[in-house]
């Protein structure tokens, strides 16, 4: 069971839980907040839509597309 | 560092297994590319929350078994690098392939068309949502409301129930004729039929389409109009999606030519671009029968096995047909033109509204005045609605095809070294 950094919280999930899924785990789910300031969660659920990127370990990544793995670290945008 | 392959296939989902399978007889050196993190696709999704089909765990085991098959996951195309030559990228790192022959199976995306509050966080694409929760999204007691059009709802809302959620309503936009039509010829395809049996659900209802997703910070609710009449449903989740639509966009960047809104392909598989052939959902929405069978018979012929590959033919024409009677069926009601208003977002990237782009004449004028479809998604969630919309023809896509990092961009860059 991967143990992760969600915006500074710790988190314990089952493998194979994507980073989409541990932010609704651990919170509301959101992931940004878009250029004109609506908050914005996954979407298309499978890479193309570009809702979902959050950083992770200082890389921009899609969340929908990654799987939770020991000591990452993940940040949302605010 | 570069590699090179024999055989490149972009994309593992059921297309790209069979296409690598078929081929790997032949000694190929193959190198099969997703930008997923296990092979499948969409329709055999492995998570906490799935179990994978046993024709697919087979195909798995029989692709890990094979030394000549080499698997990239979690891998995107970044750009064209020269003739036969791609540029991807990983989480860690960005390198040119060269091939000699290349099969696409980029397969399909959801059209997911704008309606006031699509934006609202608690709203997804139809199959987004069973991806979602495949990868371990908790929807257990949630209410939630599946709306679109096609068969992925029924199979969205059995895996959302089997994880405990509650199916307020599955919102069918064909009208019962149709519906029950097409539900009338499945007999022809008995493990179609059989499907349909398992997935029926007692809140389907046909002429039905969603109006509104409801709420402020969050969605609460939704608007739908069903057979006639307009009614509000209070839910946690809306999935809403209305079929699939070919993922072409790597295709058009190679110069293979398209048909309507798929890649051309001929009776082999092979796109107006010699060496390069495509398969799967990228050729035409058919689902994975026809994906696996069109996918076997280009990795037949793109290793010369001719005759492998016209033997599958009359399977792959069954399934055509499946996959006619489907696209004819789940004909998208006109109506459904009309649900965005003046301010409701169509670009979700830039924020463009629907008032902001209506208008223009054409996608690049629309592109230019609004920076519509300019974003990170590069028009593929904003472009596919407009193209149902307005019937504005998307262009090639320009590299970069995904965001990509500086350091893997320059690995385009050939001076020597001084």
């Amino acid at each position: 069971m991967p143990e992760l950094m969600l915006d500074g919280r710790a988190l314990r999930v089952a493998e194979g839980t994507s980073v989409a899924a541990a932010l609704a785990l651990s919170g509301d789910g959101c992931t940004r907040t878009s250029v004109s300031g609506q908050r914005r969660a996954p979407l298309c659920g499978m890479g193309v839509c570009q809702e979902c990127r959050v950083t992770i370990d200082g890389r921009r990544r899609l969340a929908c597309q990654t799987l939770c793995r020991d000591g990452i670290h993940v940040e949302t945008q605010a | 560092m570069n590699e090179y392959a024999d055989l490149l296939i972009i994309g593992a989902g059921p297309a790209g297994m069979a296409a690598a399978l078929a081929a790997a007889s032949s000694g190929a050196r193959i190198v099969l590319l997703d930008d997923n993190p296990l092979p499948g696709g969409q329709i055999w999704r492995d998570g906490p929350q799935a179990k994978l089909p046993n024709p697919a765990r087979e195909m798995r085991e029989r692709l890990e078994a094979c030394s000549n098959i080499r698997r990239h996951s979690g891998t995107r195309v970044i750009a064209c690098a020269g003739p036969k030559r791609l540029l991807v990228e990983d989480a860690d790192r960005g390198w040119v392939i060269g091939y000699d022959k290349l099969i696409l199976c980029t397969g399909a995306r959801e059209l997911l068309l704008p309606f006031p509050g699509w934006t609202l966080p608690g709203v997804t694409g139809a199959g987004g949502l069973q991806a979602l929760i495949k990868g371990g999204l908790p929807v257990q007691d949630e209410r939630l409301v599946i709306a679109g059009s096609g068969p992925l709802l029924l199979a969205s809302a059995a895996t959302a129930k089997h994880n405990g959620a509650q199916v307020l309503r599955i919102a069918e936009q064909a009208c019962a004729a149709a519906v029950g039509g097409f539900a009338a010829q499945l007999p022809r395809w008995p493990n179609k039929l059989m499907q349909s049996v398992t997935l029926f659900d007692r809140h389907y209802r046909t002429g039905t389409y969603v109006l509104a997703a409801l709420g402020s910070e969050r969605l609460e609710g939704v608007r739908l109009q069903q057979q006639g009449k307009i009614i509000e449903l209070e839910c946690d989740r809306l999935a809403c999606g209305f079929g699939l639509i070919p993922n072409t966009q790597l295709g058009q960047a190679l110069g293979c030519e398209l048909d309507g809104q798929a890649i051309a392909v001929d009776a082999w598989q092979t796109t107006r671009r010699a060496d390069h052939y495509a398969a799967g959902e990228c050729t035409g929405f058919g689902g994975s029968e026809l994906a696996l069978v069109e996918g076997a018979i280009a990795g037949h012929a793109a290793v010369g096995d001719l005759d492998s590959a016209r033997a599958l033919w009359p399977r792959r024409a069954r399934w055509q047909g499946f996959a006619n009677a489907l696209n004819k069926a789940f004909t998208l009601d006109p109506q459904l033109k009309s649900l965005a208003q003046p301010d409701t977002l169509v670009c979700r990237c830039e924020d463009v509204p629907y008032a902001a782009l209506a208008r223009h004449t054409d996608w690049r004028e629309a592109k230019l005045a609004s920076r519509c479809g300019m974003g990170a998604c590069q028009g593929r969630v904003c472009g596919g609605a407009l193209q149902h919309l307005f019937g504005w023809q998307p262009a090639a896509p320009r590299p970069p095809f995904s965001p990509a990092r500086i350091e893997t961009l320059l690995c385009l860059d050939d001076t020597p070294p001084a």
